[in-house]
């Protein structure tokens, strides 16, 4: 067991500011910068150096770690990359590294034995990630299959295996974690040795925390779960001022009314891709929220930074600029509120219609309704845990055959998230049919201006809007538009 | 038997360059480069960035005591650049500083006037100007002039094929701290120590007996840190110097890409003429090597894009040429395959386009073409105990390839939206290196007087398995349980003058040296059983002395214990040199390879025709292991491998700008396989067979060849594409990306790909 001194220094001026956590077992108080990423804390102050670095982007999981925070009295553990997230995001809550997660003695996890029996790790850099994400999976997981197992691990790269062996030690843990018992599932994963005994005491240890949200830093530049600001500025990060969102996450990140869905500023893609009422009034919601990103990133990343960033291949503008997203900016300074629709918000290269004071308090759609199809397209090099060469999302209302409201938007293309006003508009009222898909595409290619870069040619890119818009119809309406007929 | 090392990775317990546990007072290094991939520099201003509090020292050319120069092979590299850059990347000196923060708020302090000087980045560009590394080289075999007379076709064209990052998860370090003598010890995270030490004694003006270098284990090398990981062991070693104190140095991931040179991107011309029973008569093929700035390993690597032009097949008649062309790139370097994946790839592309123009399966004139027994290589080595035909045979029977054949054609006609393509995937690698100076190697052995074992050997492990494989070979040399054998790290005070652990026989000749080394103590533990139980015939067997055939009363540890007591010397050096292999360069002739690795493998692929993606189905491989000596460790090797190569013939797309700077320099945009890129079913199957001598008992080399079956992904995708677009000219350009492969599928039949 490693042990870990507390940080106390004995200037205790900003004590009453320190951030509280509990690492594995040791209780951490520490007047650390609040912007220091969680990783360079576990290696560089708490020395625990079975986290690795890859890549500081959030793109290889050699630094995944969990985040268990206390929900009603249960714990509830996301696997997250420590690169990226700031100190000041885990406060109040429990940071379980890989050395948190072996057993006293000689014996191995069941994640970790099953890694070593299926010859898993080689180099074995990367290992620890992974076994921290099997670890976090075993801890959420409901009904255990292969699939979701090797899901948990979408985060984490291998550049040694292939990692045939690592689907199989997911394979057998699955098999394993079918016996779950979900009411008593902390106890359970300790008596079955998931998990070494400390943390059926977390939940007790950690609501005694001084868990009241700290006011850290009043700076102006706000970041939320960090997967983009630490991307882009990480070595400008530590001396910048931060206002840290994420911290004041609501138990209730998603809220649904009857018809419509509104998110916090805190929700991150992963409470998007949970929501049920989404999953259930559109078919494939859970694999369109698949394709962004990878789960460590989607645990923390949130959907309010994705709209800020403006990246013109954001795929959650993408996907909300289809359903007619609106976004209520809040200026505290000057205590004044506004709506405005997610597709009048972008105006040029990452240039917002919003001031910086502006902060994104919730986005809210409606849901799609019966009589609505929603689709989401999006190519890059990898399939997974890759950025869009292109990506569209259509939302389309049909009756009797005919396409009364359309909204299509691509990424990509344009300088910015692409609302097609045209084209969209050019869709409604007409026929579904692959005629009217054909024409739409005329509209389409004057409403977009790709250009080359390392994700595409200029070229490509308008060969593979037109082809993922013609994908829309053809995966929605496979009896009514075929392939063969559009191109 | 397990990796040893495998309990510890899973509790995330191996230490790893940048886990050393640090000094008191170690200072951090950064090497700083200037945004330019080719200039004159005018003046360099850095005194804003050592006023930087925190700042220990900057270092520039101006303060290396030795010589400026880390060229492996030829002295063309200098340290730091000194009056012109050559590629953007190209350090021009080293920022220390009380922490990595420091160094680089430093770094945006520091200003440089240059003038700007032509980019070349094109080999062919490169080749015509005259900037070659080295001078180029031809093999000949027969008389190709000759022979397209009896040729019922002939068919020309070009190739390209892209280079590839390594992105070992793990970044280049060094970590190096001064001893009261101003020598210096540095844990470098390098596939070469030696390299390394011998690097650091030049450039730091000491004799290599005061320079120590020790590897734990590096997280993934697959030849990026054969040569790659010495500039910055150097530097660390001259800030330790400089400053008297301990200096570490380790890249973020970013300076790593950039930096550092990656595998040779090719262009080729070939020209192949095959009879009317589609034996290929006459090869002849020139190679372009992208070398980049510097020859690092190019010439080395250049040579084995000859060794292997022909890859598994005999061919009569054969010219190739190579060229190592200078471009302003980061100097390219050793890559798992090292240059031979390049030379097959320029063969299987023109066996390919002659069976599309001729109107048969590619897997029909490879079949026609396979070696046997006696074949002579362009290079002069007679083929011996070649599998090419029988891993063949053994592929096309146990995995049913012309049932396979008919289910993807039947699927086809079946299908628009999605087209499958299948390719047949021979392979033929030399195992040696092909500087035959270099397969030698020791082993140092101590029996300690409790029985325990620790091994030390220039291996260096980096997750290929191989310390688990001196392991047994120790194990079962002295007859004793791998328990009682620990491996020491790879230390050059230990092991001197070691090649790097490269050309995949780090377990061949660490191995052999091991065997040796075992034996001689054997030898000399077996005389004193011999005196202590009165019989002549005795071996140790599971820790017994054994007697006659009969266990003895003598257990291992009595034995040890009585040899120390005996003045019996319980340490030996073993030293290993391959024999019979030998290569004169000026006649391009002779027997360079110790032996060859041999398999067949066979790629199905789904392209979607729609978005121009595709996902692999199946990969089935039969491999000639020999008699693996561990099938877990091998096995793991092979999967690898094999995705690996996919990644190269796929995803992984090296991008520079015609300014040279590189696009893909992150993990956002290169992209290497995912565990849902990977084909959904891999099967490997052993050939079996009885193994060859000069593999470390009997178990071949496995940790380059497997790359190679990762061609097939290129050329199924091919296939499915031409099932898509039968009339498509196409480009042979290899990654085919989902970029080339949609502009591939909606190609008109006139335009050829560009």
């Amino acid at each position: 067991m490693h042990i870990f001194v507390p940080l106390r220094h004995a200037n205790r001026r900003w004590f009453s500011d320190m951030i509280q956590f509990i690492l594995n077992q040791t209780l951490i108080e520490t007047n650390k910068p609040p912007g220091l990423t969680l990783l360079d804390f576990v290696r560089y102050e708490a020395h625990l150096c079975g986290t690795k670095i890859g890549c500081r982007e959030g793109d290889c999981g050699a630094c995944t770690v969990l985040i268990g925070a206390l929900h009603g009295g249960e714990m509830q553990y996301q696997s997250a990359t420590s690169c990226l997230t700031p100190l000041a995001n885990v406060h109040g809550r429990h940071v379980v590294t890989v050395e948190g997660l072996n057993l006293p003695g000689k014996r191995l996890n069941r994640a970790q034995e099953a890694m070593v029996q299926h010859s898993a790790t080689q180099c074995g850099f990367c290992t620890p990630g992974f076994v921290v994400s099997l670890c976090g999976y075993a801890l959420n997981v409901q009904k255990a299959d292969a699939a979701g197992a090797v899901g948990a691990i979408d985060g984490n790269i291998c550049r040694c295996t292939g990692y045939k062996s690592i689907e199989r030690a997911a394979g057998d843990l699955a098999l394993h974690l079918e016996k779950k018992d979900a009411a008593h599932a902390l106890p359970w994963l300790v008596s079955e040795r998931f998990l070494p005994d400390y943390f059926t005491g977390i939940p007790e240890r950690l609501s005694q925390l001084n868990n009241k949200d700290r006011k850290l830093h009043s700076g102006h530049t706000p970041i939320g779960g960090g997967t983009d600001l630490y991307v882009q500025k990480h070595h400008e990060i530590p001396d910048m001022e931060l206002q840290f969102m994420a911290r004041q996450k609501p138990a209730d990140a998603i809220l649904f009314d009857e018809n419509s869905c509104t998110l916090t500023a805190q929700a991150t893609a992963t409470d998007l891709m949970e929501a049920a009422p989404l999953s259930e009034a559109v078919p494939g919601w859970r694999q369109f929220l698949k394709l962004v990103s990878s789960t460590p990133i989607r645990n923390i990343g949130t959907v309010a930074g994705n709209i800020a960033n403006a990246s013109p291949i954001g795929d959650l503008s993408i996907m909300l600029l289809a359903v007619g997203a609106r976004l209520t900016l809040v200026d505290e300074s000057l205590s004044t509120e506004r709506e405005i629709a997610l597709d009048g918000l972008y105006l040029d290269y990452k240039k917002l219609d919003k001031t910086p004071a502006e902060i994104i308090r919730r986005i809210r759609f409606d849901i799609p309704r019966k009589g609505q199809f929603f689709n989401f397209e999006k190519v890059c090099k990898r399939q997974y845990l890759d950025i869009a060469s292109v990506n569209t999302a259509l939302l389309v209302t049909v009756e009797n055959e005919k396409i009364t409201t359309a909204r299509c938007s691509i990424g990509g293309v344009a300088p910015i998230p692409k609302y097609l006003r045209e084209t969209s508009r050019f869709l409604e009222g007409r026929s579904l049919s692959a005629e009217t898909v054909r024409q739409a595409l005329a509209v389409l290619q004057t409403e977009i201006s790709p250009i080359s870069d390392v994700r595409g040619t200029a070229e490509y890119k308008h060969l593979l809007a037109k082809q993922l818009f013609c994908a829309h119809f053809v995966e929605l309406f496979p009896q009514t538009i075929k392939m063969e007929d559009l191109l | 038997m397990i990796n040893i090392d495998a309990e510890n990775h899973v509790r995330g317990r191996s230490v790893y360059l940048d886990d050393i546990p640090e000094l008191q007072g170690t200072l951090y290094a950064l090497p700083f480069d200037l945004p330019t991939a080719h200039a004159h520099i005018t003046s360099l201003h850095l005194d804003k960035a050592r006023a930087l509090p925190g700042v220990a020292a900057i270092l520039t050319a101006a303060d290396i005591p030795g010589e400026n120069q880390i060229g492996g092979i030829l002295p063309d590299e200098p340290l730091f650049a000194e009056g012109e850059v050559h590629f953007w990347g190209q350090p021009v000196g080293l920022i220390v500083a009380d922490s990595d923060h420091i160094c680089r708020k430093a770094a945006r302090l520091i200003e440089a006037e240059y003038e700007a000087l032509p980019v070349v980045t094109d080999p062919r560009e490169a080749q015509q100007l005259g900037r070659l590394i080295c001078p180029p080289r031809t093999f000949v075999i027969g008389d190709t002039a000759g022979a397209w007379s009896q040729c019922a076709h002939i068919f020309e064209g070009q190739t390209a094929v892209n280079g590839q990052e390594h992105l070992y998860i793990e970044a280049h370090g060094a970590y190096a701290r001064m001893k009261e003598d101003g020598s210096v010890i540095i844990s470098s995270s390098t596939q070469g120590p030696t390299a390394v030490q011998r690097t650091v004694a030049k450039v730091l003006d000491l004799p290599m007996h005061k320079v120590e270098v020790d590897t734990v284990r590096l997280g993934g090398g697959f030849g990026g840190k054969e040569d790659q990981a010495t500039g910055w062991a150097v530097m660390a070693a001259l800030a330790a110097q400089h400053l008297q104190g301990p200096v570490k140095l380790v890249l973020h991931r970013l300076d790593d890409m950039r930096m550092t040179g990656k595998r040779h991107p090719y262009e080729a011309d070939f020209k192949i003429g095959l009879d009317e029973h589609l034996r290929i008569i006459a090869w002849e093929v020139t190679h372009y090597q992208n070398a980049g700035a510097a020859a690092d390993l190019s010439t080395a690597v250049m040579e084995r894009t000859l060794f292997h032009s022909t890859n598994a097949y005999h061919i009569p008649n054969v010219r190739a040429t190579a060229y190592s062309c200078k471009t302003n790139l980061p100097p390219n370097t050793a890559f798992r395959g090292f240059g031979g994946p390049q030379g097959k790839f320029v063969i299987e592309a023109a066996i390919a386009l002659a069976a599309e123009r001729i109107g048969v399966s590619a897997a029909e004139i490879q079949q026609a073409n396979l070696l046997r027994d006696g074949d002579e290589m362009p290079y002069g080595q007679i083929m011996q105990q070649t599998q090419a035909r029988s891993t063949w045979a053994a592929c096309m029977e146990r995995y049913n390839y012309t049932g396979q054949r008919e289910r993807v054609q039947a699927f086809n006609e079946q299908n628009t939206r999605y087209k499958k393509g299948m390719a047949v995937q021979p392979i033929c690698f030399g195992i040696s290196f092909t500087n035959t100076m270099m397969n030698h190697a020791r082993a140092l052995v101590h029996i300690y007087q409790d029985g325990s074992v620790v091994v030390s050997t220039g291996a260096v492990e980096m997750g290929q398995g191989v310390n688990t494989k001196l392991v047994q070979v120790a194990a079962q040399s002295l007859g004793i349980s791998p328990g009682r054998v620990r491996i020491e790290s790879t230390n050059t005070l230990r092991v001197a003058n070691t090649s790097p652990t490269a050309a995949s026989a780090g377990a061949d000749l660490n191995g052999k040296a091991l065997q040796t080394a075992c034996a001689a103590l054997m030898e000399r533990l077996k005389k004193v059983a011999e005196a202590a139980l009165g019989h002549s015939d005795v071996a140790i067997q599971n820790e017994v002395v054994m007697a006659g055939g009969k266990p003895s009363e003598l257990g291992w540890e009595q034995l040890v214990l009585m040899a120390h007591q005996q003045r019996v010397s319980l340490s030996e050096n073993g030293h290993y040199a391959t024999p019979l292999i030998h290569f004169d360069k000026s006649k391009e002739k002779g027997h360079p390879f110790a032996y060859h690795v041999y398999g067949t493998a066979i790629t199905i692929v789904t392209v979607d025709c729609l978005r121009g993606t595709y996902t692999f189905d199946s990969v089935d491989v039969v491999h000639d292991f020999g008699n693996s000596m561990n099938m877990a460790v091998d096995l793991g090797q092979i999967e690898g491998g094999l995705v690996q190569g996919i990644g190269w013939m796929t995803l992984e797309e090296v991008a520079y700008n015609a300014q040279g700077r590189l696009l893909s320099n992150a993990l956002s945009t290169y992209k290497i396989p995912d565990i849902y890129s990977v084909p959904k079913s891999i099967r490997i199957a052993s050939l079996e067979t009885e193994g060859h001598d000069l593999a470390i008992l009997k178990s071949k080399a496995v940790g380059e060849p497997p790359l190679m079956y990762g061609l097939g992904a290129y050329f199924a995708i091919r296939e499915a594409i031409r099932a898509f677009n039968p009339g498509a000219d196409l480009k042979v350009d290899a990654p085919y990306t989902p970029e080339k492969v949609l502009l591939d599928l909606y190609r008109s039949p006139s335009s050829q790909g560009t």
